[in-house]
């Protein structure tokens, strides 16, 4: 009971941190300095570490999918799964993933660190509003550099893909067919709904680690509890967002 | 002594339209759980005073300073500002108040310079050389000019103290309020700071509220000192009642003694 109005908690005050960080939208030009850099965290501490793991889990793929479709003889339909699964399912997760580790920690850590050595507090006093200055910025930030960091991540995997099928003697699929299959089967529409995953993952991801930073209470030692609840909460809510929203975009 | 701004400049900091604000506290009350932390304090402090807090740690003195600011919310009873309820977001916008905090709250990923130079930035006070300007002379007041690139990290726990007094005057508050601005600090410094916060009252005629132990600051200082005992105010007054309590618990905690005769943890674990 008391974990689940926590939860209820939670939702509510998430929400209504976006109300009002949304609110301050038009604050944006003002703060354009503070929308930059954190466009350049975030891509400076997530693209490198996005492009080599989605290059190995590309690579994953084809193996994985040389070794199953070689029983019913489907591997030249390799490209097409690699490149399904990347734009549609894992870029977009793996950029979400990575966010939570590498910026989403961050935040909680620098909000909760703000927060107990009362400088909330003092900019709370000094009439700037937190939501405006701390988290607004970031959600901007967000929005601009997950469908960058996504394709990226769909880019590499593929490429990764197309490597690994080429250089694997029991797949031994050349580049040109692995990539002409792709084509075939890869719609426009499939990466349009990964970046539309991709937006929600990220957005979710950088509220909940603010609001998590913003709630801390306590001394010192809160600071931690709050950065590791804030990437638990974040891949949680990674997992159980990607099927209601997969669910969502594949009726629409 | 530092606190010398020229004459021409003497106004640089007073408060704009508004004047120096009033302080009414009407039988507020504060519960933390089941713990009474406020019980019932009624008092006013008058446009331009100096008003100084006293009493024991744990006290509730600085959870009575938040409500003033509005960063905690009455259990009952109300704090008002000018007629402006305290616990309002909107009062922000109409009294312009700075709060001192006990551990400085200075903002530690910037440097001294931003630390002074965010409210007139966030609030467009001026353009960035009359910033430049405001914030340079606030750091001359409390003679920090040799800190204005450093960082929170570098700095030792009075000049924290006077950072947090600068950020506080860069505001150019129609309040000011102070939460234990000396403790920690070596006498010298403390008698600086209590000098400091003074000479801006005369200067600039804001209302000022110091919440302290610090005897020294307020019998040299104050206007009215009150005191607060487990979340009562059990006195109230011009300083000179200091000298003669008619409490005795009031007056063993202005003076008290040491006996070794008859320690008073004897008497806690009895
Ligand atoms: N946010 C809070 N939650 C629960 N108890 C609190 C909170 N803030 C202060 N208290 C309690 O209120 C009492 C008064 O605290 P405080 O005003 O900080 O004392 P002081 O007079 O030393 O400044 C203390 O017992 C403290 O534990
Ligand atoms: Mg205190």
């Amino acid at each position: 009971m008391n974990q689940f109005t926590r939860i209820l908690e939670g939702i509510g005050s998430s929400v209504l941190l976006f109300g009002r960080s949304v609110a301050y939208l038009p604050t944006l030009p003002r703060q354009f300095g503070r929308f930059i850099e954190q466009c350049y965290l975030i891509g400076y501490t997530t693209l490198p570490i996005v492009a080599i793991l989605s290059f190995f889990i590309g690579s994953v793929l084809a193996l994985q999918a040389g070794y199953s479709m070689e029983n019913f003889g489907g591997k030249q339909f390799i490209g097409s799964l690699v490149g399904l699964s990347m734009a549609r399912e894992l870029g977009p997760m793996m950029a979400a993933i990575l966010l939570a580790g590498r910026v989403g920690s961050a935040i909680a850590a620098e909000l909760a660190s703000m927060k107990v050595y009362q400088e909330v507090d003092a900019l709370i006093t000094m009439n700037i509003p937190p939501p405006r200055m701390l988290v607004m910025p970031r959600l901007a930030a967000v929005v601009v550099m997950m469908p960058v960091l996504a394709i990226i991540a769909d880019l590499v995997g593929w490429f990764g893909g197309a490597i690994i099928c080429s250089a694997t003697d029991s797949i031994a699929i050349d580049p040109p067919s692995y990539f002409s299959t792709m084509r075939m089967f890869l719609k426009f529409k499939d990466v349009l709904n990964g970046l539309i995953k991709a937006e929600i993952f990220g957005l979710t991801v950088v509220l909940v680690c603010c609001n998590i930073g913003l709630n801390t209470r306590g001394g010192p030692r809160e600071i931690g509890a709050a950065v590791t609840r804030a990437v638990v909460v974040s891949l949680i809510l990674i997992l159980v967002l990607d099927y209601f929203v997969t669910k969502l975009l594949t009726w629409m | 002594m530092p606190i010398a701004p020229n004459k021409a400049s003497s106004n640089a900091f007073s408060a704009g339209n508004g004047g120096a604000v009033g302080i009414a506290i009407e039988d507020l009350s504060k519960r933390f759980g089941s713990s009474e932390v406020l019980k019932n304090v009624s008092f006013s402090v008058q446009p331009g005073e100096i008003f100084v807090l006293m009493g024991p740690s744990g006290s509730g003195k600085s959870v009575l300073l938040k409500h003033i600011v509005g960063l905690e919310l009455p259990t009952s009873g109300r704090v008002t500002l000018d007629g402006f309820d305290a616990a309002a977001e909107e009062t922000r916008k109409q009294v312009r108040m700075a709060l001192v905090f006990q551990a400085g709250a200075l903002f530690n990923s910037m440097s001294v310079y931003d630390n002074l130079a965010l409210y007139p930035r966030e609030h467009r006070m001026a353009n960035e050389v009359g910033i430049r300007d405001k914030v340079m002379r606030a750091l001359q007041i409390l003679s920090l000019e040799n800190a204005v690139q450093k960082f929170p990290a570098e700095l030792s726990g009075g000049m924290k103290k006077r950072v947090a007094i600068a950020r506080a005057l860069v505001m150019e508050p129609q309040l000011m309020l102070y939460d234990e601005p000396t403790s920690e600090l070596d006498p010298v410094m403390s008698a600086t700071i209590s000098e400091i916060i003074a000479t801006l009252r005369e200067q600039y005629h804001v209302t000022t509220m110091v919440v302290s132990h610090d005897r020294d600051l307020a019998l040299n200082i104050a206007d009215r000192v009150g005191i607060l005992m487990a979340g009562k105010l059990v006195s109230l007054g011009p300083p000179s009642d200091l000298r003669h309590p008619a409490d005795p618990r009031v007056a063993d905690f202005l003076n008290p003694k040491i006996d070794l005769k008859n320690p008073r943890f004897k008497h806690l674990e009895s």
